[in-house]
Order: C-alpha cells, then sequence, then structure tokens
C-alpha cells in the first residue's frame, strides 16, 4: 500500500477529512471514504456518466478524478439536491415523467442536468440533447429522460 | 479496474514542476493535467506510471492570451474554455466549433487543450485543429525551453516529439484573417465517440477564388496532419462542389488509412473523402 | 399521463399511470444496491489472459491469499441439465480447473483488504498456461477438425434440435416459390449500468451466510449455491437489494458468487466483490451470436406454407446455469413461426461450443435474432411477389384465435392484423413514400421498415418442461398480509430490478381490497421473507407475479368481506369493500378496513370460531402463457457516403392485453427499443479468429445514448388474455424484439435502389459502405 493523504472534501456543504491514497478516485473517495453511495460507479473509463458529480460548479466524472485533487473543493452529489423534503425540481421532474426505472444511472443524470443547467439555463434543446448525451441508460430509451430534464429546465428557469 | 499505486507531486509553480519532472521523468514519472484520458489508460492499468506531476495548481497556465498575432493557449486551459469565442477573430469561432465536438460535456470541464496534443491520440480534435493551422508548441524543461512547429511534434499514435522531463506550457494559434472561411466536419458511431475520421478546412477567397487554403486530416492516420494534394486540389478553384469533390478524393487518395476492427482501409478512405468534402461545404455555407 | 399520486377515491387503480413507489429513494440516492456495503475483505479474480489452454502453473506472491481450484474441495461444478436434444451436459468450475476455455474466465480468487490491494496482488499473480487451438465461430467450430472445446462432446454440438411436421415435404415441393435469406447476427452484451456484484457475509451466531448479489433470482441462487458448495439451505439467506438492471445477464448464476460464499464461510468473516466494467464485457455473459438460414414456400398468392430453418447458436465456453445453453436455438426453434399462420415447419437448430463467453438470456433471447430473420425473408418475399411489404403480411398474419402453431403453441386472442393496420395508418405511409421520392431525388436515403412479431410471455412450468429442463421454473407464490394496523405486505418471489413491480402489483391489491397504494409494500429478493420463487425474467412478472398476487388478494377480500357481514350483521354479498372501508351497500353502515384488519388479530373471540385468526393469504399461478403482439416501424435515414443510420422516426402498435399502469408499460417499450436499436446499428461483441476480444471497453463496445434515440410514438390496443387471470399479457422484451427487425428492413427499404441487401445485424456503418462499394464496383 502505498502512502495515504490527508484531503477534506467539502459534499453537500459538509466536510469530510479522509487519508487517501492518491489513486484513489473521487467516485471511490465520496462512495468509500465519505459515506455518500448515492454516487454510483458504471464503468470507471469516464464513459457511462453514473458517477457524474458537481465539483466547484462544474459537472465532471468523478471516476477520472482523484480524490486528491478534489482537496478543499465543493462537491455536490445526488443527497445534496432535494432541501430538506422539498426535491429538485429536476428529481421531482424525473419521478413526474417516469425518467427512471432501475434507478442505477439516475443520480448520474440528475447531476449532468443540474449542473449543465445551472451554468446554462438558457441552453438550447439541441445543446440540450448533446449533453444528455452524455450518461448512458439502459432501462428507459431516454425518451422520459428527455421529457423530465425539459420539463426540469423550465421549472428551474422560472425559481 | 483501480489505478496501480504512484506517488503524487503538486507544484505550485512552474519552476517546481519542471524540477520535478526532470527528477521523476526517468523514473516513470507523467504530467497529469486533466486527466481525461490518462485516467481511464490507468485505471485499465494499461498504463502504470510510478509518480504524477499534477499541474492543475500551477500557477500562470490557465491563460488564454492574444497578443495581436498569435492566440497563445495556456497548459491547463480546459476544453469548455472554448464553448464561447475566446478571440474576436475567426479563430475564436473555429476553435468554439471545434470544441463542441470533443467527447461529452462533463470531459470538457476538465481535459485541457495543451493535454489533448501532448496525449497525441490520432482522433483528437486539437491535435487535428494544431495541425492544420500550423501552431507553435511551447515545451519547456529544467534545460530550457524550445519552439516546437505542430508538423514536428506529431510523432505517430500516442507520440510526439516531446522529451520525457519536457512540459508542454503552452499552444501558439495564429490569429485569422477576418475573412477566413472555415469548416469543420467528423464521423463517430455515436455522439461524442472517438472521430473515425475528420477535417478541418481553412481558406479565403480573392476574387471569387479559393487562396491560403488548409485542409486538414484527423483521426485516418497515426498522425494528423495538413494535406498538400487537398489543398493544391483547391487552390485557385471557385468554391463549390466540384472543387469540394476533388480535395476530397485527393484527400482521400492521400492517406495512409489506419486499420482496426471497425474500420478497413477503404472504410477509411470512405470516410475521409466524406469528413473533407463535408467540412469544406461548412465553410461555404 | 392522466393522473399522477397515490390520492384518490371513486374509481379503480389498475389502469392508471400513477407515480412509481420505487421513486422517492432512487431519486435521493438512498437505493441500496450491493457496491454500497463495505466489506472486510475484496476480491479479484484473476482471469484467463487467453482462449484456450492447459493450465500448468499458478504462482501467487508469497504472504498473499490467493484461492484456487485446487483449494475448493468438494465444490460442484456448475452443470445445468437438460433431458432432450441430445444434450451433452458440461460442467463449469466455479475456478478454471486444469483448463480455460475462454478469455476472462476465472482462474483465481485474490482476497485482500481492498479492491485496490487485491488488485495489485491479481496484477503479479503469474500464470502459466500451455496455449491450445481456440475457436470463436460457430461455422468454424462445426468444421470436421475444429478444436474441440470440451473433450466430452464431440464436434462442438451440445445440443441438437429436430423438427418437421408430417405433411412438409409435399407442401414444400407443391410451392410456387421459395425465398431464402442467410442471416447473422452477431454478439451482444446486456450491458446493465450496474455490472455484476456480490457481498457474502457469515454470522458467527447463526452460522448462515447472507449472500446480497445483483441476481434476478433470488431463491435459485441460493438452491444452487447451497447444492454446488454442499450445505443447507436453511444457512444461506440471499437478498437481491435495489438491482441496476438486468435484461437477463443477472439471471444466471455466476461462479463468482459460489466463491464468495465459500469465502465467507471459510474465512468467518465479510466478503465482496464488484464486477468492473472490463469483466462484464468479457464475461458477464453473452447473447445473440447465430447464424439462421431461413426459407419461406409460398404459393402464388404469396401466401407462406412451409418454413424451413437451419440455426446455429453460439453458446460459448460453457451452458448457463438454470436455463441452459438449449435457451436461444431452442426457443429460435419453437418460435421461428412467430406471428405467421404457417402450418409446416422443418427446423435443425444447434447450439455450438466455442471459446468465448457464455451464451446467456438477454432481453427477448432469441427472438430479436429471429423476427429479424423472419421479418427479413418477408420483405425479401414481398419484392419477389412484386407486393407491399404491408401486403404480404396482411396476407400472412393470424387472424383466427386460439391458434396452434405448427410446433404445438397456442396462441390466444391477439390483434396481429389490426397493430399493422393501426401502424401502417399512424406513420401515413403513403405520405412517407412522397417524401421518400423527394428525398432521393436530392440524395437523401430514407427508408422505411416494418416488424410484426408475437411476444410469448408470462408462461408458466409446462412451457419450460416441454424443453426437458431439469429445473422448470414457471409458477410463482405470492402472499399478501395484512397487519394489525391495516398496512399491506406482499410478499413475492419474482424479483424486480427496475420494473416497477412495487407499484403495479399494489394497485392490484388496492383495488381488491378497497385501499390506496400508498398503504401497501411490496416485498421482494430477501429469501428470508419473500416465498420461494423464480424471480423477474422472460416477460412473466406481471403475469405470473401478478396473477398470484390478485389470487392472493381475493383471498383476503373474502376475508375481510366475511368478517364485515359478521360485524356489520349483512350479507356478504352487500358488502362493498372502498375508499378504506367496507359498508353495507346503500346504508351507511360501514366500518375501517384497518379496524377489520386490528380485529382480525386482536378480537377473533367476536368471529366465534368461523373466521380463522390473522389477515394473511397466499395465492399461487403457473399460468399457460399468453401471447402478446405489436407492429413497429422505423423510419432510418441512411448516409450512404459514410453509412452511418439515423433513425428518424419510430412507432410502435402494440397490444399487451390490460395494461396495469401505462405510464410503466410504456416505459418498458421504450427501453426495449433503445437496446434494440443498439442490437440494429452499434452493438457488437468482437472476437479476433484466436479468441481474442476486442471490445472490452465502453469506447469499443456501444449501447446508444440520448443521441442516436428517435422520438418514439406508442399506440394500444387491449386485448383481454383470457390466460392470464389479470387480463394482462407481458410487454418486457417486445421493444428489443421488434425494434432490429424495423430498423434492419428500413435500411433496405433505403438502399433499394442500390441493389444491395443487409442482413446482418448490427448493420454498422462500415458493413452499409462495403455493401454499397461492392455494388458500386460491381456497377
Amino acid at each position: 500500500m502505498s502512502e495515504r493523504i490527508t484531503v477534506t472534501l467539502n459534499i453537500n456543504g459538509r466536510d469530510h477529512t479522509i487519508a487517501v491514497e492518491a489513486r484513489r478516485t473521487l467516485a471511490d473517495a465520496i462512495r468509500e471514504d465519505c459515506g455518500q453511495t448515492g454516487t454510483h460507479i458504471g464503468c470507471e473509463h469516464g464513459i457511462c456518466g453514473a458517477c457524474t458529480v458537481i465539483v466547484d460548479g462544474e459537472p465532471v466524472r468523478s471516476c477520472l478524478m482523484f480524490a486528491v485533487q478534489a482537496d478543499g473543493k465543493k462537491v455536490r452529489t445526488v443527497e445534496g439536491l432535494a432541501d430538506g423534503d422539498k426535491l429538485h425540481p429536476m428529481q421531482q421532474a424525473f419521478m413526474d415523467n417516469h425518467g427512471l426505472q432501475c434507478g442505477f444511472c439516475t443520480p448520474g443524470f440528475l447531476m449532468l442536468a443540474v449542473g449543465v443547467l445551472e451554468r446554462e439555463p438558457h441552453i438550447s434543446d439541441e445543446d440540450l440533447m448533446d449533453v444528455l448525451a452524455s450518461n448512458l441508460c439502459r432501462c428507459t430509451g431516454y425518451q422520459n429522460i428527455i421529457k423530465a430534464v425539459r420539463a426540469a429546465a423550465k421549472e428551474m428557469r422560472k425559481g | 479496474m483501480k489505478s496501480a499505486p504512484f506517488v503524487r507531486h503538486l507544484p505550485k509553480t512552474l519552476d517546481e514542476a519542471l524540477r520535478i519532472l526532470a527528477e521523476v521523468a526517468p523514473k516513470d514519472g507523467r504530467v497529469l493535467a486533466g486527466g481525461q484520458s490518462l485516467v481511464p489508460i490507468m485505471a485499465f492499468r494499461l498504463a502504470k506510471p510510478a509518480h504524477l506531476v499534477d499541474i492543475n495548481e500551477v500557477a500562470g497556465l490557465d491563460k488564454v492570451t492574444n497578443d495581436g498575432k498569435m492566440l497563445s493557449i495556456g497548459a491547463r486551459v480546459r476544453h469548455a474554455a472554448f464553448h464561447i469565442s475566446v478571440v474576436d477573430n475567426p479563430l475564436g469561432r473555429l476553435l468554439s466549433t471545434v470544441a463542441h465536438n470533443i467527447a461529452h460535456y462533463p470531459i470538457r470541464m476538465r481535459g485541457t487543450f495543451c493535454g489533448s496534443l501532448a496525449h497525441a491520440d490520432p482522433a483528437s480534435e486539437w491535435c487535428l485543429t494544431a495541425a492544420t493551422l500550423d501552431a507553435t508548441l511551447v515545451a519547456r524543461s529544467t534545460r530550457g525551453e524550445r519552439l516546437i512547429a505542430a508538423k514536428n511534434f506529431f510523432a505517430g499514435i500516442m507520440s510526439t516529439a516531446l522529451a520525457e522531463d519536457e512540459l508542454l506550457i503552452e499552444v501558439r494559434l495564429p490569429l485569422l484573417s477576418i475573412d477566413t472561411k472555415y469548416g469543420f466536419n467528423e464521423f463517430s458511431r455515436r455522439a461524442g465517440d472517438f472521430a473515425m475520421a475528420a477535417s478541418l478546412a481553412t481558406y479565403r477567397l480573392q476574387g471569387g477564388k479559393i487562396v491560403d487554403p488548409r485542409i486538414g486530416v484527423g483521426g485516418a492516420e497515426a498522425s494528423p496532419r495538413r494535406v498538400a494534394s487537398a489543398e493544391t486540389a483547391i487552390n485557385g478553384q471557385t468554391p463549390g462542389d466540384k472543387a469540394f469533390r476533388a480535395a476530397a478524393d485527393a484527400a482521400a487518395d492521400a492517406i495512409d488509412p489506419l486499420e482496426d476492427h471497425q474500420t478497413d482501409a477503404d472504410y477509411r478512405r470512405d470516410l475521409v473523402r466524406a469528413v473533407v468534402r463535408r467540412a469544406l461545404e461548412s465553410s461555404a455555407s | 399521463m392522466s393522473t399522477h399520486g397515490t390520492k384518490g377515491t371513486g374509481m379503480t387503480w389498475v389502469g392508471r399511470a400513477i407515480r412509481r413507489l420505487e421513486d422517492p429513494a432512487l431519486i435521493k440516492g438512498q437505493g441500496r444496491f450491493t457496491g454500497d456495503l463495505s466489506a472486510v475483505h475484496w476480491v479479484r479474480f484473476v482471469r484467463s489472459p487467453v482462449a484456450s489452454g492447459k493450465l500448468a502453473k499458478i504462482s501467487a506472491p508469497g504472504g498473499t491469499a490467493v484461492i484456487t481450484a485446487a483449494d475448493l474441495t468438494g465444490v460442484k461444478k456448475i452443470t445445468p441439465m437438460l433431458h432432450k436434444f441430445n444434450y451433452k451436459p458440461v460442467g463449469q468450475p466455479v475456478l478454471a480447473d486444469g483448463v480455460v476455455r475462454f478469455v476472462g474466465e476465472p482462474i483465481a480468487a485474490v482476497v485482500a483488504a481492498s479492491e485496490e490491494s487485491a488488485e495489485d496482488i491479481a496484477d503479479q499473480v503469474e500464470l502459466t498456461i500451455n496455449e491450445t487451438a481456440a475457436v470463436a465461430d460457430a461455422r468454424a467450430a462445426l468444421e470436421a477438425g475444429a478444436p474441440l472445446v470440451h473433450a466430452e462432446v464431440p464436434a462442438n454440438v451440445i445440443l441438437e434440435g429436430k423438427f418437421k411436421t408430417p405433411d412438409f415435404d409435399a407442401t414444400w415441393n407443391g410451392a410456387a416459390k421459395t425465398v431464402t435469406i442467410e442471416a447473422r447476427s452477431r454478439r451482444q452484451n446486456a450491458t446493465p449500468i450496474e455490472p455484476r456484484g456480490g457481498h457474502a457475509a457469515y454470522d458467527p451466531a447463526t452460522g448462515r451466510v447472507t449472500l446480497t448479489c445483483t441476481t434476478q433470482m433470488p431463491h435459485l441462487t441460493r438452491t444452487a449455491i447451497c447444492d454446488i458448495i454442499g450445505f443447507p439451505e436453511s444457512d444461506l439467506r440471499v437478498i437481491a437489494p435495489d438491482v441496476g438492471g438486468g435484461f437477463g445477464q443477472k439471471m444466471s448464476l455466476p461462479g463468482e458468487y459460489v466463491v464468495l460464499v465459500w469465502l465467507a464461510r471459510r474465512l468467518r468473516s465479510s466478503v465482496a466483490w464488484t464486477e468492473d466494467r472490463r469483466e462484464n464485457l468479457i464475461a458477464g455473459y453473452h447473447s445473440r451470436d447465430q447464424y439462421v438460414t431461413l426459407e419461406g414456400a409460398f404459393d402464388k398468392d404469396a401466401r407462406l406454407l412451409a418454413l424451413k430453418a437451419d440455426i446455429i447458436s453460439n453458446i460459448g465456453a460453457y451452458s448457463c446455469f438454470p436455463t441452459t445453453c438449449g435457451v436461444e436455438p431452442l426457443m429460435a426453434m419453437a418460435e421461428m413461426s412467430g406471428p405467421y399462420d404457417v402450418q409446416q415447419y422443418q427446423c435443425l437448430a444447434r447450439g455450438v461450443i466455442t471459446n468465448t463467453c457464455t451464451m446467456a438470456p438477454y432481453r427477448g433471447v432469441s427472438r430479436p435474432v429471429i423476427t429479424f430473420t423472419l421479418e427479413r425473408l418477408m420483405d425479401k418475399a414481398a419484392r419477389a411477389f412484386a407486393l407491399d411489404a404491408v401486403d404480404i403480411r396482411r396476407r400472412n398474419l393470424i387472424d383466427k384465435f386460439p391458434y396452434k402453431s405448427a410446433m404445438g403453441l397456442e396462441y390466444d386472442e391477439g390483434t396481429y392484423k389490426e397493430t399493422l393496420e393501426m401502424a401502417v395508418k399512424a406513420v401515413n405511409l403513403p405520405a412517407f413514400r412522397r417524401r421518400q421520392k423527394d428525398g432521393r431525388a436530392q440524395g437523401r436515403h430514407l427508408g422505411i421498415g416494418f416488424a410484426t412479431f408475437s411476444e410469448r410471455t408470462g408462461y408458466g412450468s409446462p412451457a419450460f418442461a416441454a424443453r426437458g429442463m431439469e429445473i422448470t421454473p414457471g409458477w410463482e407464490t405470492v402472499i399478501v398480509a395484512v397487519d394489525p394496523s391495516g398496512f399491506v405486505e406482499v410478499r413475492i418471489g419474482s424479483s424486480p430490478h427496475g420494473q416497477g413491480l412495487r407499484t403495479t402489483l399494489a394497485q392490484i391489491v388496492a383495488d381488491e381490497i378497497g385501499i390506496t397504494p400508498d398503504m401497501i409494500k411490496v416485498i421482494h429478493g430477501d429469501t428470508d421473507r419473500a416465498p420461494y420463487g423464480w424471480g423477474t425474467f422472460a416477460s412473466r412478472s406481471l403475469v405470473i407475479s401478478g396473477g398470484a398476487t390478485l389470487i392472493a388478494a381475493r383471498k383476503v377480500r373474502t376475508k375481510l368481506i366475511k368478517m364485515a357481514s359478521h360485524l356489520l350483521e349483512a350479507a356478504p354479498d352487500d358488502i362493498v369493500l372502498a375508499d378504506g372501508v367496507a359498508k353495507v351497500a346503500g346504508t351507511d353502515k360501514a366500518i375501517a378496513i384497518a379496524k377489520l384488519a386490528r380485529e382480525a388479530y386482536m378480537q377473533t373471540h367476536r368471529f366465534k370460531g368461523e373466521i380463522e385468526p390473522g389477515l394473511t393469504e397466499t395465492g399461487h399461478y403457473d399460468p399457460p402463457g399468453t401471447f402478446s403482439n405489436a407492429c413497429h416501424a422505423a423510419i432510418v435515414d441512411v448516409d450512404v457516403e459514410t453509412g452511418h443510420v439515423t433513425v428518424e422516426k419510430f412507432l410502435v402498435a402494440e397490444d399487451a392485453g390490460r395494461i396495469i399502469n401505462p405510464m410503466i408499460a410504456d416505459g418498458q417499450v421504450h427501453g426495449g427499443i433503445a437496446q434494440g436499436i443498439g442490437n440494429a446499428l452499434l452493438e457488437e461483441i468482437i472476437y479476433d479468429d484466436n479468441g481474442g476480444i476486442l471490445t472490452a471497453t465502453l469506447a469499443d463496445y456501444l449501447p446508444p445514448t440520448a443521441h442516436e434515440m428517435p422520438p418514439i410514438e406508442l399506440h394500444h390496443i387491449e386485448t383481454p388474455s383470457q390466460n392470464s387471470i389479470t387480463k394482462a399479457k407481458g410487454l418486457g422484451e417486445g421493444g428489443a424484439i421488434g425494434a432490429p427487425a424495423a430498423v434492419i428492413n428500413a435500411i433496405n427499404d433505403a438502399l433499394s435502389p442500390f441493389g444491395v441487401e443487409i442482413d446482418e445485424m448490427p448493420a454498422t456503418p462500415q458493413r452499409i459502405r462495403a455493401a454499397l462499394r461492392n455494388a458500386e464496383n460491381a456497377a
């Protein structure tokens, strides 16, 4: 085992000070070291997007970042989307539009869509489709994910 | 699919980065920039660097600057920086067009322009851009700095002219004459996948005729390059289907096609023909 | 979707698009998946880097824990059994024992304190393998002199199904025209986004092991592992928690789970393995690798008289448990005639062993392949008779029910012709043909393709017995338990993993006993809590578990009515259960159902011994099976310069009987179509001739993204099934069954001016270009 490095990840507003090997991915650190298992791992090579989280306002693949690189950064995961009992409009829209089936890819899609819409609230429909092509879902055929994200985008622009 | 262990170095200044790189490069050390290509191959343990020099906190490498002749892009400028035009010049719009074709949004948040060049994947859009526009690459080490022309930089599949202790600190792209027309096209099986062929074309018009043509082809050979015969085919011609097809045919003939399990030589030529013509068509639209 | 929410009154719950009861946890990241558990020990499997060889030596670094076949004394091989079709039982050792037969086969299990260190050690394990000649392609494996994958299986043929109707030859010889297709279906991987994984924990207090794993079949997983290792089933609890998609891949038993349970017992501790994506792509079961030659004999009016099929199914290196490798070739043989009325049939179906990853069921099993083959045949026949693709189907689709196929399958009532007409009308065929003509003039190549098909669903044990399976799944048991608080648990043997069964079964129960679905919890995926059952696969759960649920719920209803009749002093026939109360019709006499539930436990003396205590009832259901049907239509745009295909639009007219929840039903169809489009255009596991695998990443194996999906338009007919007590038919696989055929037919329609035909899936751009280039060069 190689040397461990102490870093602090701020996940959904809470600091987690952890000691990890340099090779620990952010995805593994969030799940294993910080116990936030809502972020899922589907491929570990940056294709499926299940591990998408928001780091300092940017939606990124947490399997392609080392945990030590997120030291002192603000990480947002699916667990932090709802405000208490009030669901984020994106979560509500996924429920209302049946945008999930097995639910494994869902956290990644939620963080992708929220991350991009917060940066670009007025993103065109076409660009939004390109964004949604970033992640893989094997259950829904994407129809209802697209519907949900469009509905939530409207809601988020209002908010 | 967990990376093999490595020692991570986190320099804060360029001098420190170069000093560490000089020290660890002979001991299987590598530079970590955006990590969007390196980390996956480490996950598959196809690469097991013993040291990573993480340049993400090196001051001063995150700038895009414009001196009126050249656009200089620092080593940790991300792909996403080019989502919008970074300079009021056709080059800014060209870079924005190309950037939107690179992988997917979250990848563009992290991946860097210079990292793409140093990684030298044959399918890289930025490598194609650098080759087509005759970029100048700035390599620095503790031994000093040298400028490398793009055409001398790419040395085959994932291979470059960089010495192991050199850091690609900057790439310089010439600003384009304001009447420059450009077009880009790439082919991949799914949205966001590596291009199986890509083309970037630029030219100007003088009296309705094409001058200063540049036609670059990427993803088709071991390294991207300008294709002289294709440029000759359109030089002095009126833009249009006839000239564009001639250039596309010339490019398809000229390449030494890469082959893999989904692309034989004939198919690669087909794709080159299509992307060159389409890049030229989009330049004229 | 007209209604949402789980509150409501005065109407039935069945038939409504209520929001899913599964969603609130999943949407907040509170789902509980196997990989979320932590363990003391982590396992990394050392896998074979070569396709075929003798395992001479395994050298592990000193001081490490590396388990090999030699350690697993007494552990039996995984040996599924079929008692028909000249099946040759082959056993699969859970860790390779002296021989390796495919790239990715587990050879050793490294045990370490973390996944990282287990992988570090696995990297240092040295294997000495004397490579032997491998064979990856099924036709090559059939050739004389081909390497034998298992010495005990001559000619690599593990099973051979033969069938011929008595009047076949005479009919064939009397036909006006015969049409042939040589179809090739390449290999796929189901690719659930959650790869497989298991976590086995030993409880020192009881000596029991709890295996939490990504299975679609928890009970049979328990039975199989206990048989293989040799210990009582009561000492193993299997939990399928939230499972991130399965599509069939997670119904077959992985040897890896056996190793985990063995290790947990040996170490008296917890042991976990999370499959990575590379492992999943190379060793997580494959499917659909078939050659099908199909000939059709037609009369002068283009009526199909006879079918002759030769099916070669590449079943990989071993036979999957429990279905056996018969699942693909035998389903292809049994259901080849699909939706058409054809009474003469001859078939040879062979399962061929090769040095490739083992084949297992994947959504649709063989039917995506046979539907593609048969629907290509019909389009070719249409051309031979100068008919429209729609016309030839009109002449041949089944329209009298019940219909008995040449192989003796009984089709219940369906709407084969009606769904075809519905699709043709909805897609506006004449308008499309005009657009196609205009497009061609401008160099744009549009095409339309139709696929009509039947989807056999919800079949019980006789269907599996007909295949000669030693294990015949089919029936389901459901326990509906109303607790003293008036809330309900529905304990089921099915094991949903995305299908929304917690919602749809709650809808069924809610209607029977007059309460709201949010008071009903469906318990599944835990052998300690749910009755023995067969899990979720083969579009069975809503029909079979739904049927058993209805039976149990009706018993509860009867009991509630009887109790209410006692307490309200009214005739049972006058009692109505609705809105949470039992009332006497036409009066204001009523008692809350929650109150009745409490009385059933706490006030049993009031029923004077006439009603048994408690409020728990059990239902069993083993139905004959029912056939859904549909017509799919795809419109594609083929870029003839690059070979790229864009699916512009997809339309479905479907009949899956009574729909319990339209939102969930539509979602199933959408998902199936996406997999079908991937099957038709993108997804392919590729081996080189030596059995090396070339597609071990998701940059090489290509499931579709949102960008590759067209808008999907769905139309429904609901023909209540007489073979299903809920009147519902299954629909989980239909999308995946019909879409490939529709897309490939559309590509062929688009390319018809070029005189090329594509009879291979996936129709990749390079294959399309190669066909066009050959045609250009020939011209």
